[in-house]
């Protein structure tokens, strides 16, 4: 018998996290992701877990990089001004090559901006937002199943590349509840840390590591022998994960003459509308970048191939759709419907299937 | 003529734990701290399952020990070092910060740690300065002490006042030990050392936090030479920053 559950999406990313089998969550309070740190204080201690509530969202993330340091799961989650606090952190843990998790539960923004679904930080997220040019994979679920098993995904990758990896949620997917495979995913073996700090003499190799985020300036281990070598590497990994990581899904796709491009909550609204739009005989599928970062560049020029047209539906004033352009490269019409289509003008206002079928009227 | 012999000074053993020099401008102390520390973890036999975390300046030479180390974030250090010893609980685990580090951008990390009584020890080097960036005003700069930053003298309308963090760390409940020593003389050494085995106890105990200041030279942004530093320590920031011991508790309620 399948294990089905009703779970609300915030709980999602803990019971995908456990599933994962995370050691230590750090994190502090902020609205719309409240559920998921209550979650793991709630969870944690009774598994003999760590679960500290860090003093910011800059303490969470150094907490990180403690314990990636020391070979354990750990992650943390937050929204978007807890995302920006995090940022050199985010920066030292990739320059250091540390494997975490970080959960962002878009809020509207900028500054304090709302406290509701929103999806405003396409940006920083895909772009990274600390210093020195690092990247990190970004997975957008648009379901509670689908964030708790990108919570899986998202703990096997960070592993894989020892790279931070983000699961990009919304104030809708964290509050909505839906029926959920609890099941844990086999990716295989954890690969082996042997990079990590644990005690000298418990090293295999009898030998210290120093692990630091400056390897031009200190000695090996852990160093290379200067800073273009050390960059070198680096970009290289960068590369691997911008093949090899591109993750999407196609919905009606086939034949469609106008494709709209969402994530997120905002897709499984796209798909709504295509729904009522096909009833009407209007040939119109789906993008949906599974993966943020890399973005499936390469699945949209061959579409333009084809003589599609775009149609970007975001929940912010325009951000993924510079992905869009890019992709296109001018070659094919990219139409653009963000937030100001909301049905109201309040933080809970939602860009809607009949607003998206209007759009798709207008266009085709 | 004196034929007297020398006399023998017992010297700790380090060959463990020092394999390689810590970097120093001349007459620096942070590797001084550097030797006590190591000194204490080959002691206290720590040296194999310790996990230090070093801050970002000066103070990072320390890493230099042949120990397992991390350096994270300017000011993080007392985050990662709880991270590692919730989820590491039998290793040893200490940060070494400068002064900026630890209480100026790394405030709100160090008092974190405090307030929850994480069972690490953290050892704040107090040079009066930002070492590494060239001697600009910290928040342990003395009253009138010229620095890059503060030119005509630290001034409290717009420099404030020194900070007392050995002090302040004696306030907070999950704290067990709390000091601040000097490096002076060899009598300040043996007693520094004494400050911080203290400290490193009450985790070995699993007591609480331990916290030891030590107030350390900088010739080179102090525009002194070594011995003339140590004559300023003694006469200046010692009267500011009075040494001894703080808070010493066998048990926290």
């Amino acid at each position: 018998m399948i294990d089905r559950v009703l779970v609300q999406g915030n709980e999602a990313v803990g019971w995908g996290a456990l599933n994962a089998g995370c050691d230590g969550f750090f994190g502090y309070p902020i609205t719309p992701q409240n559920e998921i740190t209550e979650f793991f204080a709630r969870e944690m201690p009774q598994r003999g877990k760590v679960f500290v509530q860090s003093q910011s969202e800059t303490g969470a993330i150094m907490m990180l990089f403690g314990g990636a340091a020391a070979g354990f799961r750990v992650m943390t989650s937050t929204s978007g001004p807890g995302w920006g606090l995090m940022q050199e952190g985010m920066s030292h843990m990739a320059a250091a090559e540390l494997p975490c998790v970080i959960v962002l539960v878009q809020r509207g923004g900028p500054g304090q901006g709302s406290v509701r679904h929103a999806q405003m930080d396409y940006m920083c997220v895909t772009r990274t937002g600390g210093a020195g040019g690092y990247k990190n994979i970004v997975l957008a679920p648009a379901s509670v199943q689908e964030i708790h098993d990108s919570m899986q995904l998202a703990f096997c990758l960070a592993d894989k590349y020892c790279n931070p990896v983000v699961v990009l949620s919304d104030g809708v997917l964290g509050l909505i509840a839906e029926t959920v495979e609890m099941k844990a995913i086999d990716f295989g073996p954890v690969p082996e840390r042997v990079w990590t700090v644990k005690g000298r003499d418990r090293q295999k190799s009898g030998i210290r590591q120093f692990i630091h985020t400056y390897p031009s300036g200190a000695p090996p281990p852990g160093g290379y022998p200067d800073y273009v070598p050390w960059l070198e590497h680096m970009g290289q990994k960068y590369d691997k994960m911008a093949e090899s990581e591109v993750r999407y899904e196609t919905y009606q796709s086939e034949d469609a003459d106008l494709l709209l491009v969402a994530y997120g909550y905002v897709s499984r609204v796209c798909k709504e509308a295509i729904n009522m739009a096909r009833a009407e005989g209007r040939r119109v599928g789906l993008i949906r970048p599974i993966a943020l970062w890399p973005f499936p560049y390469k699945v949209l020029r061959d579409k333009v191939d084809r003589g599609c047209s775009f149609l970007v539906v975001e929940d912010s004033l325009g951000q993924m759709v510079e992905d869009v352009r890019v992709a296109v490269q001018g070659k094919a019409e990219v139409h653009f419907l963000g937030l100001l289509a909301r049905h109201l003008p309040t933080q809970g206002g939602m860009i809607l299937p009949n607003r998206v079928l209007d759009e798709i009227r207008r266009l085709l | 003529m004196n034929t007297k012999p020398a006399k023998r000074v017992k010297v700790a053993a380090t060959k463990r734990t020092m394999v390689m020099p810590m970097p120093g401008c001349p007459g620096c102390q942070y590797p001084t701290v550097g030797r006590i520390i190591a000194e204490l973890l080959e002691e206290l036999n720590l040296d194999g399952k310790t996990i230090e975390v070093v801050g970002i300046g000066c103070n990072s030479g320390v890493a230099m020990l042949n120990i397992d180390a991390i350096q994270g974030s300017h000011g993080g250090a007392p985050d990662t070092a709880t991270a590692i010893k919730r989820l590491s609980p039998d290793s040893f685990v200490y940060t070494v910060q400068g002064d900026g580090d630890c209480i100026a951008i790394g405030a709100g990390s160090f008092i974190g740690a405090l307030t929850r009584g994480e069972m690490i020890t953290i050892i704040m080097c107090n040079n009066a300065n930002y070492g590494t960036t060239g001697g600009q005003m910290a928040p342990t700069t003395l009253m009138g002490q010229i620095t890059t930053t503060s030119p005509e003298g630290r001034g409290a309308a717009t420099g404030g006042y020194p900070v007392h963090v050995a002090e302040l760390a004696a306030t907070f409940k999950g704290v067990a030990y709390s000091a601040r020593g000097a490096l002076t003389s060899s009598a300040d050494y043996q007693r520094t050392k004494k400050y911080i085995k203290a400290a490193f106890k009450k985790q070995i105990d699993r007591i609480g936090l331990g916290f030891v200041e030590v107030i350390s030279a900088c010739p080179a942004n102090w525009h002194m030479s070594p011995v003339e530093s140590l004559k300023w320590i003694r006469e200046k920031m010692v009267p500011e920053f009075p040494l001894g011991e703080f808070k010493n508790v066998d048990h926290i309620d």
